[in-house]
């Protein structure tokens, strides 16, 4: 054998792509030390060890930070979410009501983007 | 017991073009030209340079370029790119290549023509598929997220942010080579518009043409040149890529540069006579204060407001004006270090500062991702 089978399959971008196209916010998960990891990598960033397998995020969290971008042709959010498992993602907050708090708490969906499914967060109760 | 990397390497020339907005010049041409005024001001030519450290966004092959422009010999080159910290990432090199004698004399260098080219911040080849769909401006988005989170955490407010784009254009106007010279008031920035909330226009950095370069030669060599500024300590720190994965938006890792930095230089914050940080936006100025020790956590909005960091306040900060009104190339950094070193040499006219014998230079890469400091002094400072 020449290559290492911890490394088979698509690599971690594309897993996570193909999760979110089937619907699914994916994280990943060390074994060996247990952290949770976004965005996906070959390496488990807090202990080094190798391979940290994908699983399946609650959806659950927090805005840590948000702007709003203000552009000639309209405004949008974009806000960064701290997810209940830990690691952060930036992503974009649709609020009903207009204003995105930070602190707010938020549920994660998959939108219908130009160029395939893109992760949105919506406020608690609002899904 | 000192550190023995500790005025090994001294700055022996500085070169600038001040063409901050200069059509009809490449990015090339600009840093030609300020290789050629820092050899000149060295008192050397480009036959003496044998180590060049350079970084560019237009170009990935930088070291390349600029070696076939300058018809250099070269033994030793690294072109490592950081961002707009690079130069610094450079000096911490240089420092390790001259005293391993891996070069005799280090060329550092800079140049863009990003204002004439089109007035946009050159997009370097770096996807980010995870923000790319969420439409942030690149990169002020990116510091909006830590200045909302920094007023969420400790209570800094625009009008604090809006007095440091103010105090940098009182020192633009002690500057003649500024850019931006005319007045500026804190409700003019808070009247500018808003591009990604809460930063508006006016707490953005310009965006010029320019270019900029350092030479460095060994301790042992530094005293044949005219006006020798040694090199008493440099850190470097990379904490992340996307802001997303920045561990905290309230603390850089300016903190890690910055205790590198003091720890080899044998100083802390309060040896420090003058401070240029790279001011890429109001609040880069704020936290990198905090986070260099020259205030505590969460005080940096009102240590910037009370007229500390402004001409004849405590604390000089960004005498040239800053990136937010003497000029912005795009990766900045090494204006930092030349304003540095031009304050130590008692060169710089009526914004010098009085007696100035220790100066910090720290500079910025990505969206507060790699974060570097050096801590410069007057050749008494040995
Ligand atoms: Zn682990």
């Amino acid at each position: 054998m020449t290559t290492d089978p911890r490394f088979d399959g698509p690599g971690p971008d594309q897993t996570w792509r193909d999760a979110l196209a089937a619907g699914r916010l994916e994280i990943q998960h060390c074994t060996a030390c247990d952290a949770a990891q976004f965005p996906p990598s070959l390496v488990c960033r807090t202990c080094g060890a190798p391979a940290p397998s994908m699983v399946a995020a609650s959806g659950k969290g927090i805005v840590y930070s948000t702007t709003t971008v203000r552009r000639r042709d309209g405004a949008h959010n974009v806000s960064v979410i701290e997810l209940a498992e830990g690691p952060r993602i930036m992503s974009r907050v649709t609020d009903l009501s207009g204003v995105v708090r930070i602190g707010a708490e938020v549920t994660a969906k998959a939108e219908m983007g130009d160029s395939g499914p893109v992760l949105v967060f919506v406020p608690e109760g609002s899904e | 017991m000192s550190d023995p990397m500790r005025g090994s390497t001294a700055i022996v020339g500085t070169g600038i073009t001040n063409r901050w907005d200069a059509p009809g010049r490449t990015a090339f041409d600009q840093l030609q030209e300020a290789a050629i005024l820092a050899l000149e001001d060295a008192g050397l030519t480009t036959k003496d340079v044998d180590g060049l450290f350079c970084a560019l966004s237009v170009s990935g092959l930088p070291v390349l370029n600029v070696a076939e422009k300058l018809g250099l010999e070269l033994r030793h080159a690294d072109g490592t790119m950081a961002g707009g910290s690079s130069f610094i990432f450079h000096m911490r090199s240089a420092m390790a290549a001259l005293n391993a004698g891996l070069c005799d004399v280090a060329l550092i260098c800079y140049g863009s023509n990003q204002r004439s080219a089109g007035g946009k911040l050159a997009a370097m080849p770096d996807p980010q598929p995870y923000e790319a769909p969420y439409g942030a401006l690149y990169p002020i988005s990116s510091y909006a997220l830590a200045a909302a989170r920094h007023m969420h955490e400790h209570g800094t407010t625009r009008e604090q942010l809006a007095e440091i784009a103010v105090a940098a254009r009182q020192w633009a106007k002690l500057n003649p080579a500024a850019m931006m010279r005319d007045e500026l008031t804190r409700d003019d920035v808070l009247g500018s518009r808003m591009v990604s909330d809460p930063l508006t226009k006016a707490d953005c950095c310009l965006v010029t043409d320019g270019g900029g370069a350092l030479v460095m030669v060994r301790a042992d060599r530094a005293k044949d040149h005219a006006a020798p500024v040694p090199l008493l300590g440099v850190g470097t720190a990379v904490s992340h890529r996307q802001i997303a994965s920045m561990p905290d938006f309230t603390t850089t890792a300016a903190v890690q540069s910055g205790a590198e930095a003091y720890r080899m230089a044998g100083l802390g914050p309060a040896d420090i006579d003058h401070v240029m940080v790279y001011d890429a936006f109001t609040i880069c100025t704020l936290m990198f204060l905090e986070d260099l020790g020259f205030c505590a956590k969460g005080e940096g909005g009102a240590f910037c407001a009370s007229g500390a960091i402004a001409p004849g306040g405590s604390l000089p900060v960004n005498t040239n004006g800053g990136g937010l009104s003497c000029n912005h190339p795009g990766m900045y950094g090494i204006f930092t270090v030349i304003e540095a070193a031009e304050q130590l040499r008692g060169r710089c006219g009526a914004r010098q500062v009085p007696g100035a014998e220790v100066a910090l230079a720290h500079a910025n890469g990505g969206v507060l991702s790699s974060q570097a400091t050096a801590i410069l002094g007057t050749p008494a400072t040995l």
